[in-house]
């Protein structure tokens, strides 16, 4: 009941721009390879099942397989900036020139060198979320308050305890904000690379859908990646609230 | 354990190109209670950092020596205003932080830990997260994860000022029997609690800064609230924290 409670006004919202929509489509009678309306869009997503989920399920590997790697490079790159002082100068500004590169750009030279596969997607979805979740973690790694540090000092912590014991937990929060948007970042890296070059995969099946004036079809899949989109941030907030049971919950997703 | 005195001496901190105090030193007798006292911006917390070796940003520099010869590094506890409990430890994980920030605290530790939080009334709180005690708990569980390290040198700065008055007063209770035989420096704003708790009440003060003594009342600590020399006393440190730091007598051993 309280699901319902809390989530009614959101439900209420989406159904209301359904409703308008499909009013637009039925008043001002734009022909359907323009805009479906909302029931033509439900009609073809139950028509090409088979086809979108098999697509479905080639974006949503490359996506999920994206977030971890780019996840967790991100996470050891932090803590080894945090651990390592001599790699900053190094590796501080190589880090800030890489996300001057427009990922659009980089894409066609990543189907050139790893081909039209699942692996060039993969690599596009870590790239894209690799920087953000590095940086904001590192900023988090930081940024313990310096109360924390001279107890540590004074109960004779050596480097490695502090970082894990003190520094990474007190970074969780901010870590667990890059991940969230790291999770809505992900579907785009992985759908660019759909775009520039593959036979696999939502944004293949949307460009050709386009192609081909099937518009319905092309929503029908914007529909399931929105889905997955939506349902990835919630999983990904989930497991941080997981992993941070003690954290008094400022930035909650829902409320 | 035993009680350590420590004495430092040629102290002195640069605050903005000038030298806030230049020269200070002072003992600590084995085992005693000293109470630091001064305006804000003394230098008093600064002092007691620079004794703990922890960083500050401004040039300083300070001689220790101890009772025994031997380097105080690694036998002081601290104390600071907040509690700087953990919230993603428990309680009890709290007080094992020392044993958890070196190495793997061991099952005896993990006892010892159940019986300090016993001696400050929160056994039953060891499995709780931090965020679920009161300002006065949590203090409580700071004084345990100190007991813990059974450090001789006992640092603390402004520790019970996070707390209402009442909480304040049993707080003094309950350290001044818990952190009996240590040699304890307190730094205050507080001078109540100063006359409270101290054997020896040092202020610093005055340009550049000196630590003068100042008298304090008679009996064991804690004293009591209503012990007329308390009363009496407290106003008169109340006028010399506002007097300019001037007259020449009374300097410091």
């Amino acid at each position: 009941m309280s699901i319902l409670k809390r989530f009614w006004p959101a439900f209420l919202g989406i159904l209301s721009l359904l409703g308008l929509w499909q009013a637009l489509v039925v008043i001002t009678g734009v022909p359907g390879y323009v805009l479906p309306s909302p029931l033509a869009v439900m009609q073809a997503f139950a028509a090409h099942q088979q086809l979108l989920w098999h697509h479905a399920g080639i974006t949503v590997i490359e996506i999920v397989a994206g977030l971890l790697i780019g996840c967790i490079s991100g996470l050891g790159t932090a803590l080894a900036l945090a651990r390592f002082h001599g790699l900053r100068r190094t590796l501080l500004p190589i880090l800030l020139i890489s996300q001057a590169v427009p990922l659009f750009a980089l894409a066609p030279i990543l189907m050139l060198w790893l081909g039209y596969g699942m692996t060039a997607k993969i690599v596009m979805a870590t790239l894209i979320i690799y920087f953000p979740v590095a940086s904001t973690c590192y900023d988090g790694l930081r940024q313990t308050p310096q109360g924390w540090l001279d107890l540590a000092q004074t109960l004779g912590a050596d480097r490695r305890h502090r970082l894990l014991r003190i520094q990474l937990p007190a970074a969780l929060p901010a870590l667990a904000s890059g991940m969230r948007m790291a999770a809505s970042a992900a579907p785009i890296g992985a759908v660019i690379g759909e775009w520039v070059g593959s036979s696999q995969g939502l944004g293949y099946l949307m460009l050709n859908a386009n192609a081909r004036m099937q518009v319905d079809l092309m929503f029908a899949a914007l529909l399931i990646l929105v889905t997955f989109g939506v349902a990835l941030y919630f999983t990904t907030d989930a497991v941080m609230r997981r992993l941070m049971p003690w954290h008094e919950d400022r930035t909650g997703a829902t409320s | 354990m035993t009680s350590l005195g420590f004495s430092l001496s040629r102290a002195r901190l640069a605050f903005s190109g000038q030298w806030l105090f230049d020269g200070l030193s002072a003992d600590f007798a084995p085992g005693s209670w000293t109470g630091l006292l001064g305006r804000s911006g003394s230098g008093k917390s600064s002092l007691l950092r620079m004794i703990a070796d922890l960083p500050i940003p401004d040039t300083h520099d300070l001689a220790l020596s101890t009772g025994d010869q031997r380097p105080l590094a690694g036998r002081l506890a601290w104390m600071a205003q907040q509690d700087q409990l953990l919230p993603w430890r428990k309680v009890i994980d709290n007080v094992l932080l020392g044993p958890a920030l070196r190495g793997r605290p061991t099952a005896a530790q993990r006892q010892r830990a159940m019986a300090l939080l016993d001696d400050v009334g929160l056994s039953d709180k060891a499995e709780q997260w931090p965020k679920t005690l009161s300002g006065g708990q949590r203090q409580r569980v700071a004084l345990a994860r100190t007991l813990f390290e059974d450090a001789p040198v006992v640092l603390m700065d402004e520790p019970f000022s996070a707390v209402d008055a009442i909480t304040r007063l049993e707080l003094h209770e309950l350290a001044a029997r818990l952190l009996a035989g240590r040699t304890v420096l307190l730094v205050t704003h507080d001078p109540l609690e100063a006359l409270r708790l101290s054997d020896r009440i040092l202020i610093l003060g005055g340009q550049p800064a000196s630590l003068r003594d100042f008298e304090v009342p008679g009996g064991q600590r804690p004293r009591a609230l209503d012990a007329p020399d308390v009363q009496r006393m407290q106003s008169q440190l109340v006028a010399r924290l506002h007097a300019p730091h001037g007259d020449p007598e009374g300097s410091v051993s």
